[in-house]
């Protein structure tokens, strides 16, 4: 059964929960390092974050301020008080035997991320509450499966924010368009850098289907491990077609734990999470109420940076970008701020445009071939140099085609244009006696194209701008050229 | 309402505590009479009344963001009823 | 001389030891060899330090050999309930689940004690993970009374209390999560104080209730027991809920009088089950502080009988999730022949707690199990309220309660064992104190025809431990506390 003939009878209705390591310098309750990425096993832990006895949690501060920090910049409603809670389970990456988040009084509600679509579209947001990470299980090394399991828990505390997210994503598309709205938010925000590669921004998706015209949802599934973009569009249309075709056949979608497996591109119910839980959530008595307190609250206001959606509106005003152009620019705070710093070195924001074609063209095409994290592309080719390329270019002192070399150049060996052309030889001649000459010889020796200009075949132009070309190795300056043909074939008139 | 063994089942379970028959029945009846003792409260009238998770009444309990490391790490790893290199080793864990 | 030394109290042992004139590795000497010589019969310590006081002493000698202050507890031994982390020793709470288990930090209060100069010499048992008024629920042995071995030192801290009782330590720390410093000083005939909750902070102490819990000292008498708690409490950022107040001084005057000092005595807890020799024994202690000047009434704590079974729903369902890090995966009793990792847990926990331990993560499970929590943890909060109120109403017309600390003297070991609910009744007077959270403690008013410690019980406002230390000292000046028996 093909998804659209399943769209046409069934709608989808999927909710997600999306865990964030907030970039603090320490874990949410200890003092040991947060960054553990590629570290070896249990080097960032203490007392507190491998549960020992008598040990006892105290807040990290930053953390507060990322998690309110988040909270404003999508629109949440920050509570007056919220809640740490305990919330009970028994797990061997859990140190305590239960996970500190909060439950009944999170910390913030009701706000909502605006996708772009088409059409734009309000993904409404339940809550965002704080909470610590578990650490880290290894079942197999390599490729080997181990008949045991290893447990590190540097990950164990790190903090974390849940945004749950109302049921109103109704395809894998929007899920998607939803994480990398998200991620742009907390980047901007300076809250989380999101990487999921490393495990920073995580998702889990409530999915269900109901028939087209029925109110009431459909029993919901829930999935885990959507470690990618791309997962989480997969694992969504996977699901959406199994419960579908489950349904059709009379069956029953099962409230059930399943985990996405990428490999295979299948989901499959988790055997840890048979059982159904009882989490006996309580208010830990080991950690005091936490207040928005006006004062911080009103600082964190007035700091707010400039978000995504405001961002992209004014890239459209500002540098006159068309609404996609300025979409994909501004989807990225890295990307965004990239070409803010191209055009700034181009001179002028005339070469806003230009610049927008030559990132998401060029550069973004060589960093996907090479396989290079946008992070990076500061250091292959920073920002002033390929602006003053982009520059170079609208002056006329490069031509399009040539400065596709000067890029390559550039990518190479991290050299300025400006010397790349001048050492490559590959500024554009825009001396009018040298290129009047060329036009001359040009027109000498192409006397039958001559002639067709004459009578008004306006074509028959390409072959003297070929040959001038070709005499000035390309470097002829091509709008000065058809200035002089004209110029040189009136004259013949006279 | 008295608390049945199947009842009890659970909780042992949850609790992740094995208990033997004799201990399960014994529970069952000490639970019950506990819980039967218990019963005095729910005549007190407690609608109007919030409810006490800390006498002290702090709130906003909070310590700067630095980041420092514990130095008797390895201690943490040498009680370790079974480790492997700087893991702790557990029970086959299926996902 | 030598022999003297034990009977000292303990702020003279660091007046000497700071003068020079005796070295605290003297001083130490002499106390561990009363713990050879009494302990065996005792059986107060689960583990006894000598290597490490002996080095800990020579280090407080070489201190003030070079000049330097001892500190206020220079040379002075303490013992320490074995729940409270001492980095690199054994912390058993008294449980299988825990034997072995090396402490990698120190606790807070250890942490103090140190920099004041004093000296670790033991862990002292308790009942398991201090779940017990009796000590017998200790998964190792019984300690017994120092007054008669028949009978129980109370609990939980019945190891701390025997200590000091028997002059095997002048200090010692306990934990107090219903009474279980205030019941054990009381039979003991010791001095031991509940802080208020928050003023010592609870790093380092293996939580049991964690909105209940509190630290505190045993001493043979009330300015020694000032002395330890002035070193031990005060602000910790290690502990989110420790109040935000400096330690303090108790400066305790001998021969203060008590003249417009307001006593309450709270009529609910003169009626169900109390002992006729210890009613009329705080009886005679009320005529006693009338002596000195104080006024006494009577006043009321209506929600008192309440205490209990709020207490036993609170403290079982903190104590559920605070034990649940003992799962054999990191450290403790781990049974690693487990068919699965399901089974790897229960057999661990099923195995390595015992009856009392077990039978309070059951009670607290269930109260905290879907479908229950209003009824059961969501109600006891609501009382726990009432409870409090009622303290906050009567501490505006008067500055102190007194109280007698348990219905009973020491019972016989095996007496209450067998009917939980009779033993957690013993703890009737001691309980509302935790949940109200305000300060407590207990000292001796005399001997019943048994030859047995009664102990009278003081309440006060939170952190106004000063007004309550002063009050028991002016007790101990006119009703010095009865010694126990060679
Ligand atoms: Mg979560
Ligand atoms: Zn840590």
């Amino acid at each position: 059964m093909t998804e659209a003939v399943l769209e046409k009878e069934f709608e989808l209705v999927v909710g997600l929960e999306v865990h964030c390591q907030l970039a603090t310098a320490s874990k949410l309750f200890c003092a040991c390092p947060s960054g553990s990425f590629g570290l070896p096993a249990n080097t960032h832990v203490c007392p507190v974050c491998t549960g020992q006895p008598g040990t006892l949690p105290v807040l990290n501060a930053a953390a507060v301020e990322l998690g309110f920090k988040a909270a404003l910049g999508l629109g949440c409603r920050l509570n007056e008080t919220s809640i740490f809670a305990r919330k009970n389970y028994f797990y061997p990456d859990l140190p305590k035997g239960y996970q500190i988040s909060q439950y009944e009084q999170p910390f913030s509600e009701h706000g909502a991320l605006e996708i772009q679509g088409p059409p734009p579209k309000r993904i409404g947001i339940h809550r965002i509450h704080l909470e610590e990470d578990a650490g880290k299980l290894l079942h197999s090394i390599g490729a080997e499966e181990l008949g045991y399991s290893l447990v590190d828990f540097n990950r164990a505390g790190v903090p974390l924010i849940e945004i749950v997210s109302a049921p109103d994503i109704r395809s894998p598309e929007e899920a998607a368009q939803y994480l990398v709205g998200l991620k742009a938010v907390l980047q901007y925000l300076g809250v989380s850098n999101c990487d999921m590669e490393k495990g920073e921004m995580r998702c889990d998706a409530n999915v269900s289907v109901r028939p087209r015209g029925q109110a009431v949802f459909g029993t919901r599934a829930e999935i885990k491990n959507l470690n990618s973009f791309r997962g989480v569009r997969d694992a969504i249309a996977y699901e959406f077609a199994r419960q579908c075709e489950l349904v059709r056949e009379g069956g029953r979608v099962a409230q059930e734990t399943r985990l996405w497996d990428a490999d295979s591109g299948l989901t499959r119910p988790m055997r840890s999470k048979e059982e159904a839980h009882d989490y006996r959530y309580f208010p830990d008595p080991d950690l005091v109420p936490l207040r928005a307190e006006p004062a911080l609250v009103r600082r964190l206001k007035e700091t707010l940076p400039e978000l995504p959606a405001e961002r992209r509106k004014r890239f459209v005003q500002e540098y006159q970008l068309s609404e996609y152009d300025a979409g994909v620019l501004t989807s990225d705070k890295l990307l965004a701020d990239y070409f803010v710093g191209v055009v700034a070195a181009s001179g002028s924001n005339r070469y806003a445009k230009a610049s927008a074609n030559w990132i998401q063209g060029e550069l973004l095409a060589k960093l996907n071939a090479t396989g290079t994290p946008f992070a990076k592309a500061q250091q292959c080719i920073p920002p002033a140099h390929l602006g003053e390329m982009v520059r170079l270019i609208g002056e006329g002192t490069l031509s399009s085609k040539l400065a596709k070399d000067v890029f390559a150049k550039m990518w190479e060996t991290g050299q300025a244009p400006q010397k790349l052309v001048s050492s490559l030889g590959l500024s554009q001649v825009t001396d009018e006696g040298q290129i009047a000459a060329w036009v001359l010889e040009a027109m000498g020796e192409n006397q039958k194209a001559v002639e067709d200009l004459r009578n008004g075949k306006e074509r028959a132009i390409g072959a003297i701008v070929g040959s001038v070309m070709k005499k000035s190795k390309g470097k002829a300056n091509p709008d000065l050229v058809n200035r002089l043909i004209k110029e040189k074939l009136n004259d013949g008139k006279r | 309402m008295p608390i049945d063994e199947k009842a009890v089942r659970h909780i042992a379970r949850l609790a992740r505590m094995e208990l033997r028959a004799e201990e399960l029945e014994a529970y069952r009846n000490q639970l019950d009479k506990i819980l039967e003792s218990m019963e005095e409260l729910r005549a007190l009238d407690t609608d109007r009344v919030s409810a006490t998770s800390h006498v002290l009444g702090l709130t906003d309990v909070l310590r700067p963001d630095q980041a420092r490391l514990f130095e008797n790490r390895e201690a943490l790893l040498e009680g370790a009823p079974e480790r492997e290199g700087p893991y702790y080793k557990v029970r086959k864990v299926i996902e | 001389m030598k022999d003297g030394w034990i009977d000292w109290a303990a702020g003279r042992i660091a007046e000497e030891v700071n003068a020079g004139r005796v070295k605290a590795e003297e001083v130490v000497r002499a106390f561990l060899s009363r713990i050879r010589e009494v302990d065996p019969r005792l059986r107060a310590f689960v583990t006894v330090l000598e290597a490490e006081a002996l080095e800990q002493a020579r280090a407080v000698d070489a201190r003030i050999s070079a000049g330097k202050p001892g500190g206020r507890l220079a040379g002075v031994p303490v013992a320490i309930k074995d729940n409270m982390l001492v980095r690199g020793v054994e912390t058993t709470c008294s449980s299988k689940i825990l034997r072995g288990y090396k402490a990698p930090y120190d606790a807070t209060v250890v942490t103090r004690l140190r920099l004041e100069g004093a000296v670790i010499i033991g862990k002292t048992n308790l009942d398991e993970f201090a779940m017990g008024s009796s000590t017998e629920n200790s998964a190792f042995f019984k300690t017994k009374n120092p007054w008669d071995l028949e009978r129980v030192p109370g609990g939980s801290s019945g190891g701390s209390a025997a200590a000091v009782a028997a002059r095997m330590a002048p200090l010692a720390l306990g934990s107090d999560t219903g009474g279980s410093i205030r019941q054990p000083a009381a039979f003991c005939g010791v001095v031991g104080v509940k802080p208020t909750y928050g003023l010592v902070s609870r790093y380092g102490l293996v939580a049991f209730a964690s909105s209940l819990d509190q630290i505190g000292p045993f001493a043979a008498n009330v300015a020694d027991a000032a002395l330890a708690l002035s070193v031990i409490e005060g602000h910790d950022a290690a502990d989110s809920t420790s109040a935000p107040v400096e330690g303090r001084r108790y400066a305790l005057e001998d021969s203060l009088g008590l003249a417009g000092l307001r006593i309450g005595l709270p009529k609910e807890y003169f009626t169900q089950g109390l002992e006729r020799e210890v009613e009329a024994s705080t009886r005679a202690a009320v005529k006693v502080f009338e002596s000195l000047g104080a006024s006494v009434r009577e006043v009321s704590l209506p929600h008192t009988r309440y205490a209990v079974s709020t207490y036993y729903i609170l403290a079982p369902s903190e104590a559920s999730a605070n034990l649940a890090r003992f799962d054999g995966m990191r450290y403790g009793y781990s049974r690693r022949e487990a068919s699965s990792l399901e089974q790897a847990y229960a057999s661990s926990r099923g195995e390595g707690f015992g009856p009392e331990v077990k039978r309070r993560i059951m009670l607290g499970t269930y109260a905290l199990s879907s479908g229950y929590y209003d009824a059961y943890y969501g109600k006891a909060q609501r009382v726990r309220t009432l409870i409090k109120r009622d303290f906050d109403e009567v501490f505006e017309s008067v500055d102190l309660l007194l109280t007698p600390t348990a219905p009973t003297t020491a019972f016989r070991f095996g007496e209450k064992s067998a009917d939980p609910l009779q033993m957690y009744l013993s703890d009737i007077f001691t309980i509302p104190c935790n949940i109200a959270g305000c300060a407590g403690l207990s000292m001796p008013s005399g001997l019943d025809s048994r030859g047995l410690p009664i102990g009278i019980q003081l309440l006060a406002r939170p952190f106004e431990e000063s007004r309550m230390l002063q009050a028991a000292r002016a007790f101990e000046a006119a009703r010095p506390f009865p010694a126990l028996p060679a």
